[in-house]
Parts: structure tokens; C-alpha cells; sequence
């Protein structure tokens, strides 16, 4: 069996690849060779390491959810809490990384596509620290649900752009920063946010997100004294999904799951479930499975969690689905409001709502497999972003009252 | 059996030949304003002296295309364009008397399968088709395909090309190569690049039998500037413009404006 941790790009099976207009492709190769050659530079290593322990609050928590795991059929859930990390989720691991990088390569502006706006905030403070240009595009549908964050990144200085064309959500904001890094390559580096994009970003991504998954193996190792039977992950493009399976996919006797958002359910047609209603194709740089038409033309994603609202997935993870070592399925808005609201109660823990989705599904394989097992579950992200959304949902809000 | 087309190469060397400065190459998506409508305005374009319509397919993420042409590609889509819609087009331009390429992001071409389009272009009398978003690197596939059916592979340069990617590039083309003018997405520009001149020379001295240049062309003196050096001047936004604005009246006009700088 080939070493599935080992797979580098830039094809992954498959999938993968570097679909992206010929002007690009200089900055690309010099992306690459930069971020080969950090790996094995102690400057850089001890840099990030540093900046990991000291800025971000590596490492992060492994937490025993004892009263949320009655709800899993009685199994062990531990939660690897990335909801703490410094900016409040997992991107800030990846967007310091490769702004270290972007500076690296001489470059004094960074910019950054956005769905939640995790992602943006993540890049503007990397900015901030590191005093640099920062530009964050946004789809006009997000900039309205997740105002908070539009107003966090424009504190920390980045100019927030608001994407107006196509659907007006997270794909239409890549396509507006890929227009913006081809005309200004020279100074700008882009900061893609997940696994996806066109090589080496889906294994350069995923190596800085890696640290998730290292962490956690070595933590419920101590913890439980064995590995987890089961590990779930929420799958957007997939870059905390892929840095906690990461550690995990030569362990074959761990159960890999991906839970991609279901939105209204498969058969609305409302939903960003790739793996269930989508196909391969091309889009955004990568060979990889795609909500599209039949023509191929790209059709519009739902989810009630932003963060998760792409047609699109990182091509690791198309390659995980073929091979079968990883099993993705769908969790609709309504399963992943409950779990929400669930965590928030049992746990004291206030998940961001793409988080809750890897939730419910932990819920549903925890019933699956009984009460002997340990599942590990990655907290992606915490829920303060969602307020206005979970207040909206479950009529929080008392009438006539105004939130600033 | 096939009733191909004309390949760009022939039509090019044609006009070289004629003692023309440079091949004129106009772009328009299918479907803006309406199928019927984009059809007849590419017709328009072959009478108005244009040499090579790139019939473009609208999509729903045009990552190198400005916002004129984003525009349309989105009311096309709107108004329910299909991929066949294209080689309808194609069509009318080789009965009209026009070299027809296609020009499509990749996606739109790999969902209706290779070897299928590759087809149904050639016996539409489609010369070939241009690949914004696809590299040599990623063409084996379409590199088979196009040499069953002799179609021509216009990938682009851009000035930021390496010698070494500029040398697979002229290798993997056929017809011509699109040398992209700037770092940048299509659009009007007060002024070309200078950068297009130094890639056209590098290009031809990679062995480019023929470079043809885009982005950024409007006007009959930008047309006459890159026909000194280039053997095609590629207009697509202005054209894009003109037909939103004067409809078919307003193609024409620039059309002939043009022709004027490429004689």
C-alpha cells in the first residue's frame, strides 16, 4: 500500500494538478521552492514553531467531552480545540505560515479569498504582525452574515473587498483574487485558505495544517493510552480536515470520516455536498470533484455555515473518496444547528457552526460504533462568529432589539 | 467523415502572404446578447475583414476575464447557453467565410469529453481551440485529441514566461501561439504593453512560426502598433463594448476601424 501521508503533489491520484493560466505559473514554481526549502531550514522552523507556541497558543487542547458524549451513543469523544487558537480557528496555522513565506519571497502584499471570513481574519492579523499590505475579497452573501468578521479584518487594517459578480459567495471571491494576483504577482502574495487551489498550495496547505493532527495522535495517545477508533473532520475546501487525517492515514485501524454540509438535503439541490452530488471536473486550479452541470458550468453551493458553502474540495480529498480510505457523507443545516446548540450546552463550548457539523456526524458514528469507542473529533473553530445566524435560527434575539 | 475547416496556420500565412500586416482576430462569447444575436455579430466580424473569430464559451467562473466580459459570459449563461451552442457558431463563421478557433475555460471542454469535442469542432469547420486556463503541462489528454483530428492547440505565453516554459509552449502549440500582453485579465488598456514585444521576439526565437497578441487591444493605432511585430492582433472587450452599446451596427464600425490598422 502506498504511504497514503507521503502523497506531496501535484497529483494526488487522479486529482490535483495546475489548471491555471500560463502567467501564474513562474509564481507558482517559486512558491514551491520556497516552501521546499523552509521545511528543512532551522530559521524558518524555529520562526514558525516560535510564533505557533507563542502567538498563536500552540498546543492547542484535547478535551474530554464527557456530557456531550452521552449524546454519541456513550462512546469517548475528545475534541482537539482549535477554537482556541489565537483568531479563533485553525486557518491562523496556515495564514502565518505562508505569510512567513510571502515575506520570504520579498513580497509586501498579501491577499486573501474569505467564506466565514476565518480565513481573512487569520490573513489580516498575519498582515498586521508582520507588516504587510493585506487585501481580503469577500462574496457580498458573506460580508452581509458575517459582519462581525468584515469588521474584525478592517481593525486590523486589510482592505475588505466585496465580490458583487456571480454567485457572490466564497468561489466568486477566489475567482476575484486570482484576477487581482495575476495583475499584481510581482508584490502580492495570495494566501489560499484551504487545500484546494492549483499545486503546490493543496500540499503546502496541508503540511502547515498538519500540526493539528500531530498534536492530537501524540495528546489521546497520553490521554487514552491508544489511538481513536474513529477521527471526523467538517470538509469545506478541507484544510482542518486535512491536517487532522494527515496523521492518521497510515494508521488503517482509525475510521476516517469527512463531514461535507448537506445544506437543505441532497435532493433540495440546496447543498455543498461534492461527494454525494458532485462529479470530477476542473475548477479553481485543481482536478477534483465539483457541484457542476451537466455542461460543467459550476452550480451554486448552500450551507447555512459560510465556511463551508464552496462547489468545490481540496483534490486530496477527492483522491481519499476514490481510494475509499477516507468516507465522507453528508450533515444537513438542521443536524448541525442541533449539534450546535447541543456542544454549547453540554460542554460550555460555543462551536462555530461549521465545527458542528464534524459534530453531528461524531454523533452518528459514535452510535454506530457503541460505547467502547474513542472518537476524536477536530473543533475547528469557534461559534461567536455565528451569532447573528444561531440567534436567527433558534429566535434568540428579543424583539426589537438592535444588535450593534 | 468530416468537412474540415481551415486551420489558423493556413489562414495567417494567407494573409502574410496578401502582403497584410498582421491576421485580425476578433473574440465574442456565444450567447451575448442572445445565441441568434452573438451568432450574427461574429458573421458581421468575417464581413467586416476579420480573418479569425474566437467564438468564446460563457462560464461561470471566468478567473481571466475582466469585468466586460465577465458580464456577458453572465447574462449568456442567463439566458440558458449550452457548450453546443458553440458549435453553432462555429458554423456560421466557416460558412461565412471565417476561420473559427474556440476559446473555452478547460472545464466546460473536458465535461463534454475530449475526443467528443474534438469531433464535433472538426466537422463544424472549427480550426481549433484556445486554452486560457490550460498549460501544456496538464494537455496530454487534449494533445492526442487534437492530433486525431488536426486541430490547432493555442496555449498562451505571458511575459512572465521562463525560456524553458516558453520552449514548451512553441513546442506543444499548433496554428499560433497567444502571446498575453500583460500580467493581467482581458480588458481595455490606454496602451499595450511594452511587454508584448519583447514576448512575440522571444517567442519567435523559441521557433514560433506564428505569435498572435491579446489583452488589451481597442484601437486602430493599438491594432497598427502590434501588427508591426506580431503576425495576429487578438480584440476581444472592445468588440464585447461595442456590441452592448450599438449592437451589430457597433461591431461593425469598430470592426472597420480595425481592419484599418491591420492592412
Amino acid at each position: 500500500m502506498t504511504d497514503l501521508s507521503q502523497e506531496n503533489g501535484p497529483y494526488f491520484g487522479a486529482f490535483g494538478g495546475r489548471f491555471i493560466p500560463e502567467a501564474l505559473i513562474p509564481a507558482l514554481d517559486e512558491i514551491e521552492e520556497t516552501w521546499r526549502k523552509s521545511q528543512v531550514d532551522p530559521e524558518f522552523t524555529d520562526q514558525l514553531l516560535d510564533l505557533q507556541r507563542n502567538y498563536i497558543g500552540r498546543p492547542s487542547l484535547l478535551t474530554e467531552a464527557t456530557r456531550f458524549a452521552a449524546h454519541c451513543g456513550g462512546a469517548r469523544v475528545f475534541l482537539k480545540r482549535e477554537d482556541l487558537n489565537h483568531t479563533g480557528s485553525h486557518k491562523i496555522n496556515n495564514a502565518l505560515a505562508q505569510a512567513l513565506l510571502a515575506k520570504r519571497m520579498g513580497k509586501t502584499r498579501l491577499i486573501a479569498e474569505t467564506g466565514a471570513g476565518q480565513h481573512g481574519v487569520a490573513t489580516a492579523t498575519a498582515a498586521a504582525l508582520l507588516d504587510m499590505e493585506c487585501v481580503v475579497y469577500m462574496g457580498e452573501e458573506d460580508t452581509q452574515r458575517q459582519a462581525l468578521n468584515v469588521a474584525r479584518m478592517r481593525l486590523l487594517g486589510a482592505k475588505v473587498n466585496s465580490v458583487t459578480n456571480g454567485t457572490r459567495t466564497l468561489k466568486d471571491a477566489m475567482n476575484e483574487a486570482m484576477r487581482d494576483w495575476v495583475a499584481n504577482v510581482e508584490r502580492t502574495h495570495y494566501v489560499i485558505g484551504t487545500v484546494a487551489g492549483p499545486h503546490p498550495f493543496p500540499a503546502m496547505v496541508r503540511s502547515f495544517q498538519k500540526v493539528i493532527g500531530v498534536e492530537a495522535r501524540e495528546q489521546i495517545l497520553d490521554q487514552v493510552g491508544r489511538l481513536p477508533d474513529a477521527i471526523c473532520a467538517c470538509v469545506g475546501g478541507g484544510s482542518n480536515a486535512m491536517g487532522l487525517f494527515a496523521a492518521f492515514l497510515a494508521d488503517t485501524d482509525v475510521k476516517i470520516f469527512g463531514f461535507e454540509a448537506g445544506g437543505e438535503g441532497i435532493d433540495s439541490g440546496h447543498h455543498a455536498a461534492r461527494f454525494s452530488g458532485g462529479r470530477p471536473g476542473v475548477l479553481h486550479g485543481s482536478a477534483t470533484y465539483i457541484l457542476q452541470d451537466e455542461d460543467g458550468q459550476t452550480q451554486g453551493s448552500h450551507s447555512v455555515s459560510a465556511g463551508l458553502d464552496y462547489p468545490s474540495v481540496g483534490p486530496e480529498h477527492s483522491y481519499l473518496h476514490d481510494s475509499e480510505r477516507v468516507t465522507y457523507e453528508p450533515v444537513v443545516d438542521e443536524e448541525a444547528m442541533e449539534a450546535f446548540q447541543l456542544l454549547s450546552r453540554t460542554e460550555g463550548i460555543i462551536p462555530a457552526i461549521e465545527s458542528a457539523h464534524a459534530l453531528a456526524g461524531a454523533m452518528r458514528v459514535g452510535r454506530e460504533l457503541g460505547p467502547d469507542a474513542v472518537l476524536l473529533v477536530n473543533l475547528s473553530g469557534r461559534g461567536d462568529k455565528d451569532m447573528a445566524t444561531a440567534a436567527k435560527w433558534f429566535d434568540y434575539f428579543d424583539e426589537g432589539a438592535v444588535q450593534i | 467523415m468530416t468537412s474540415s475547416g481551415p486551420r489558423t496556420s493556413t489562414t495567417i500565412d494567407g494573409v502574410a502572404a496578401s502582403g497584410r500586416s498582421a491576421a485580425l482576430i476578433g473574440y465574442l462569447p456565444v450567447g451575448f446578447p442572445t445565441v441568434p444575436g452573438s451568432i450574427d455579430a461574429m458573421v458581421e466580424l468575417v464581413r467586416s475583414g476579420f480573418d479569425i473569430v474566437e467564438v468564446g464559451m460563457p462560464y461561470s467562473d471566468p478567473g481571466m476575464d475582466g469585468p466586460v466580459i465577465q458580464r456577458a459570459a453572465e447574462k449568456g449563461l442567463e439566458n440558458g447557453v449550452r457548450t453546443k451552442d458553440v458549435l453553432t457558431a462555429v458554423s456560421a463563421v466557416a460558412e461565412a467565410g471565417g476561420t473559427a478557433v474556440v476559446m473555452s475555460y478547460w472545464n466546460l471542454v473536458l465535461q463534454y469529453g475530449l475526443s467528443a469535442f474534438a469531433r464535433d469542432l472538426d466537422s463544424a469547420g472549427g480550426a481549433g481551440i484556445i486554452t486560457p486556463d490550460l498549460i501544456p503541462d496538464e494537455a496530454a489528454d487534449w494533445i492526442s485529441a487534437s492530433d486525431e483530428y488536426d486541430l490547432d492547440r493555442i496555449f498562451l505565453a505571458a511575459p512572465s514566461s521562463t525560456p524553458e516554459r516558453i520552449a514548451k509552449i512553441v513546442g506543444s502549440s499548433r496554428g499560433f501561439v497567444y502571446a498575453a500582453s500583460t500580467m493581467g485579465v482581458t480588458g481595455v488598456r490606454s496602451e499595450v504593453d511594452n511587454h508584448a514585444r519583447d514576448l512575440v521576439s522571444r517567442l519567435k526565437e523559441a521557433g514560433a512560426p506564428r505569435a498572435c497578441v491579446g489583452l488589451g487591444v481597442s484601437t486602430r493605432e493599438q491594432a497598427a502598433e502590434v501588427a508591426e511585430y506580431a503576425d495576429g492582433v487578438i480584440v476581444g472587450s472592445a468588440l464585447v463594448r461595442a456590441l452592448d452599446a450599438d449592437g451589430v451596427p457597433g461591431v461593425a464600425s469598430l470592426a472597420a476601424e480595425l481592419s484599418e490598422g491591420c492592412a
